[in-house]
């Protein structure tokens, strides 16, 4: 399954989950500011994701679990290197290249985009086909 | 309780439970109650919000049993609900919910809704509507979130139900 596959089976689920409009639903349109999700609609989404594709998504894979609470990780609302590190280590498909330089927790969620998620259903798919 | 006793359960997988619409139920005086300046009459309707709440608690006990109520089951979004018949006292409403999707964050279910017309000689059960809930196992929210130790969700009335409907509660 090519990206542009993902893309439209993901455009589906967003547009059953968070009641969108198909073209609402771009690459770069970030979940909670411009889709209107929000934090139960993580659970909806990655449950819509496991039927849609076919694979299990552990709690804390596709969206950080419990960041924020622990102290390594965020200090004075900011991620820490530490933190950074970590999220990065087990989030292989989100991209913090413009975060790294700003990495305020308040904006952590612009990090969750549409095309992360593709990314991240790619990922899966390689993992187990490989 | 919006139900009043659970008739079949297939622990994980499928629960349907009953609720008999009466006239006692003091809700339905005011829902809709006789308004004289428009000269209307007074109107039963079981409101549908309620209907849904049914569902929910039908769904709810379903997940929540899957892991015997060690979890705090809340409804957390409804994803669809459609009904195409106003519920009236005498109706009984059958609600049949099934677990889609189960993990340690929650659960997704599907359920339908049947309606029983007494006053119809030929009745039987019509399939008037459904509805897809998501539950929360609140104690697993992302946000990190603590709550009491004792499950608040399932209290007495829910143990009663069940008691009364002979499903063993500890």
């Amino acid at each position: 399954m090519n990206r542009d596959e993902i893309f439209s089976k993901i455009q589906e689920v967003l547009v059953d989950a968070l009641g969108v409009d198909d073209d609402e639903v771009t690459p770069e349109a970030v979940l909670t500011a411009d889709l209107g999700a929000e934090s139960i609609d993580f659970l909806d989404i990655s449950f819509k994701l496991e039927q849609a594709f076919g694979f299990k998504i552990a709690q804390g894979e596709l969206f950080p679990d419990n960041a924020a609470q622990n102290p390594d990780y965020v200090k004075d609302g900011l991620v820490t290197d530490k933190g950074l590190a970590e999220l990065k280590d087990k989030m292989p498909h989100v991209d913090f290249a413009g975060f790294e330089a700003d990495p305020q927790l308040s904006k952590i969620g612009k990090l969750f985009t549409v095309n992360a998620l593709v990314s991240f259903v790619e990922n899966k798919l390689q993992t187990a086909n490989a | 309780m919006w139900i009043d006793r659970v008739v079949e359960l297939e622990r994980g997988k499928r629960l349907v439970a009953i609720k008999n619409i009466s006239l006692s139920e003091e809700h339905l005086h005011d829902h809709f109650a006789a308004d004289a300046a428009r000269n209307l009459p007074a109107t039963p309707v079981m409101p549908f919000s309620l209907v849904i709440e049914g569902m929910a608690q039908t769904a709810g006990i379903l997940v929540g049993h899957a892991n015997d109520f060690a979890e705090k089951v809340i409804l957390a979004k409804i994803g669809n609900a459609s009904i195409d018949r106003e519920p009236l006292p005498g109706h009984t409403l059958r609600y049949t919910a099934e677990i889609v999707q189960l993990d340690a964050a929650g659960a997704a279910t599907k359920g339908v809704i049947d309606l029983f017309d007494h006053a119809d000689p030929t009745a039987s059960w019509q399939r008037v509507g459904s509805i897809d809930l998501m539950f929360s196992h609140i104690d697993a929210n992302r946000s990190g979130h603590t709550f009491p130790e004792h499950n608040f969700v399932f209290g007495d009335a829910f143990k009663t139900l069940l008691r009364t409907s002979g499903v063993p509660v500890a």
